[in-house]
């Protein structure tokens, strides 16, 4: 499935206003990560990655993982336009019984890859499989890992990072959604990043850093990191907390709180306007 | 059933040999027999044995370096491939350090990760109480979907590492690092889940898991000498445990004693009582670390000096039974 770039905003829109319906039915979950990585998501899963959604092991797919896993959200919903499972099944998100666990649990739903939440673990599970790959001698299969950016503040992330350099793992593509928020504040007053650029590639990595919200960059920065073959590539995509719904954006306090009914139609409009650039739509 | 065990246990000459020398000959053998089977070491390759691995395999091996959080999670990562890793460090750091990265990648995520901790228990011996890992078992033993694996000796050991490489689920297996006496043969059964009655008794039942299953053997022989038979029973499965033959062992002896080279709290003896205490409720003593650090000291200077050898076994199991009437129904 490869779409174009007018017809990836398009889809990246229309799942947008399905996250914001899913979060506040659930009434639990998180806004500002899902919102920015939703343009990232859709393009991987819409032109980017090789996969089948009707056979989510094949053994021939491209893998994503998801390490800041709180965000799974807006794999699901994704997941669910791309057709891995129902759309109407993206109401039961953290309800007793669901396959949509809170945080993505591989064993509860195919086309997962990992267990997340936790954070900090998905560079070192995705730098197993690029591995494994390359000690199997596999060539056309690539590993994508989302991380968020204050994951980097955790130690078994640098762990991954330096592995993933020694063993030129350069079927690995990092990408990191550099929203500059965590739970507490801005990453640069809580733990600072910067430079970022520059311990990635004292790390020994290739570095890409692109605007996080524009679909041609984000294929341009994954298709050069495919081609970058003497070490692993990052992209750090600079993105906007809560991309898309106004008064959610840049705000770190949407980090782990869902929109309430008033908040979610609020949202809702703002998104099918285009925020506000449409006007007379009816509600 | 017949356990075929060596022939000279007790004796001063009886051949011995650590067990993580069993588990490096187990998995060469598991790597010639399984071509998915492939090894990670945190920096610690040839004191874990794994070395004879590594040279046979190099394409197959993964050095981590000092990075134990990473060492599960690469293999993780290795597993949702088809490999079946082995993932080796001193139990101190791995699942020492690494216990969340197990729980949620490898136990929740339900992927076959080998977890090998090496140098576990008191006898690590010089190195002192920050390398002598007290608290593995307790800690892998708790975890939904861990198999938890203690071979008593090096052939067990060996046996055990074949096993566990096609038991297709997460699994520790606990080391020694020093040499200890060799009592089971090539004969001697070994299935995962499985316990072993190697001597008979019906005064006390003792139980013990690893390198203290043949310190049980002597604490019974010697109390044999004070006209008590005691039951041996050899656990080398802490979980899942052998409920039938603990049960059958428990209800013949009516009081039990566990045995483990680790705390005594929350371990093996801590499973031990927790089922009896539901199925057939009766006094079960525990022995082991007594809630404290182990310390620097020759390694059979340190399992003398806490209890952890037959002398002192039958010692406190001679006490014990004094003042503690069996338990019958």
């Amino acid at each position: 499935m490869q779409l174009t770039t007018i017809q990836l905003e398009k889809k990246a829109n229309e799942i947008r206003q399905d996250l914001i319906k899913m979060l506040e039915h659930a009434g639990s979950g998180h806004s500002a990560g899902p919102l920015g990585l939703a343009d990232i998501f859709t393009a991987l899963y819409f032109n980017i990655m090789k996969h089948d959604p009707k056979n989510p092991d094949w053994d021939g797919r491209d893998i994503m993982i998801l390490s800041n896993g709180h965000c799974t959200p807006i794999r699901y919903v994704t997941m669910a336009h791309a057709g891995y499972f129902p759309k109407d099944e993206l109401m039961t998100l953290r309800q007793y019984g669901s396959r949509l666990q809170g945080h993505p649990e591989r064993t509860r739903l195919p086309g997962l890859e990992t267990t997340s939440g936790p954070l900090g673990s998905g560079l070192s599970q995705a730098a197993g499989m690029a591995k494994a790959l390359q000690i199997d001698d596999v060539h056309n299969r690539w590993v994508y890992c989302v991380t968020s950016d204050g994951e980097h503040d955790e130690g078994n992330f640098w762990e991954a990072a330096m592995f993933a350099a020694k063993n030129r793992l350069h079927n690995l593509v990092a990408i990191v959604d550099r929203n500059n928020i965590q739970i507490d504040g801005n990453t640069e007053s809580v733990m600072p990043l910067e430079n970022l650029r520059d311990k990635w590639e004292a790390f020994g990595w290739h570095v890409i850093e692109i605007d996080g919200h524009n679909m041609e960059s984000i294929i341009d920065a994954c298709s050069m990191a495919r081609a970058i073959v003497e070490k692993p590539s990052v992209v750090i995509a600079h993105t906007i907390p809560g991309k898309g719904v106004p008064f959610m954006e840049y705000d770190y306090h949407w980090h782990g709180a869902p929109p309430n009914s008033e908040q979610a139609k609020e949202a809702l409009k703002k998104l099918r306007s285009l925020g506000g650039k449409i006007t007379g739509e009816h509600e | 059933m017949d356990m075929h065990l060596a022939a000279n246990i007790g004796a001063d000459d009886i051949a011995q040999e650590a067990t993580r020398a069993g588990f490096g000959r187990g998995l060469l053998e598991a790597g010639k027999r399984w071509p998915e089977v492939v090894g990670l070491c945190a920096d610690l390759t040839e004191s874990t044995r794994m070395i004879e691995f590594a040279e046979a395999f190099p394409a197959r091996f993964v050095e981590m370096g000092v990075a134990e959080q990473n060492l599960v999670t690469v293999a993780s990562g290795l597993a949702a491939i088809g490999k079946i890793p082995f993932a080796a460090s001193y139990a101190a750091f791995s699942p020492g350090r690494n216990w969340e990265q197990i729980r949620t990648t490898i136990c929740l995520n339900d992927r076959p990760v080998k977890i090998v901790g090496a140098h576990a228990g008191i006898s690590v011996g010089p190195d002192g109480a920050t390398h002598q890992m007290l608290e593995d078992i307790a800690l892998m033993r708790v975890l939904p979907n861990m198999v938890v694996v203690v071979p008593g000796d090096s052939i067990e050991a060996e046996k055990a590492t074949l096993a566990i490489a096609h038991n297709n689920k997460p699994t520790y297996i606990r080391l020694a690092r020093e040499k200890t006496p060799i009592f089971t043969t090539a004969h001697t059964p070994f299935e995962i889940g499985r316990a072993y009655v190697l001597a008979q008794g019906s005064d006390v039942a003792i139980m013990a898991t690893g390198i203290m299953s043949y310190q049980a053997l002597l604490a019974a022989k010697s109390l044999e000498a004070k006209g008590m038979k005691a039951e041996v029973v050899h656990v080398p499965t802490v979980k899942p445990l052998d409920e039938d033959t603990i049960l059958a062992s428990a209800r013949k002896c009516g009081r039990v004693v566990t045995v483990e080279e680790a705390q005594s709290a929350a371990g093996f003896g801590g499973a031990v009582a927790e089922f009896l205490t539901e199925r057939l409720p009766m006094p079960v003593l525990r022995l082991g670390m007594p809630d404290r650090f182990g310390e620097s000291g020759a390694p059979n200077e340190l399992l003398g000096h806490f209890g952890l050898t037959g002398e002192h076994i039958a010692k406190r199991t001679a006490e014990w039974c004094q003042n503690t009437p069996q338990y019958h129904r």
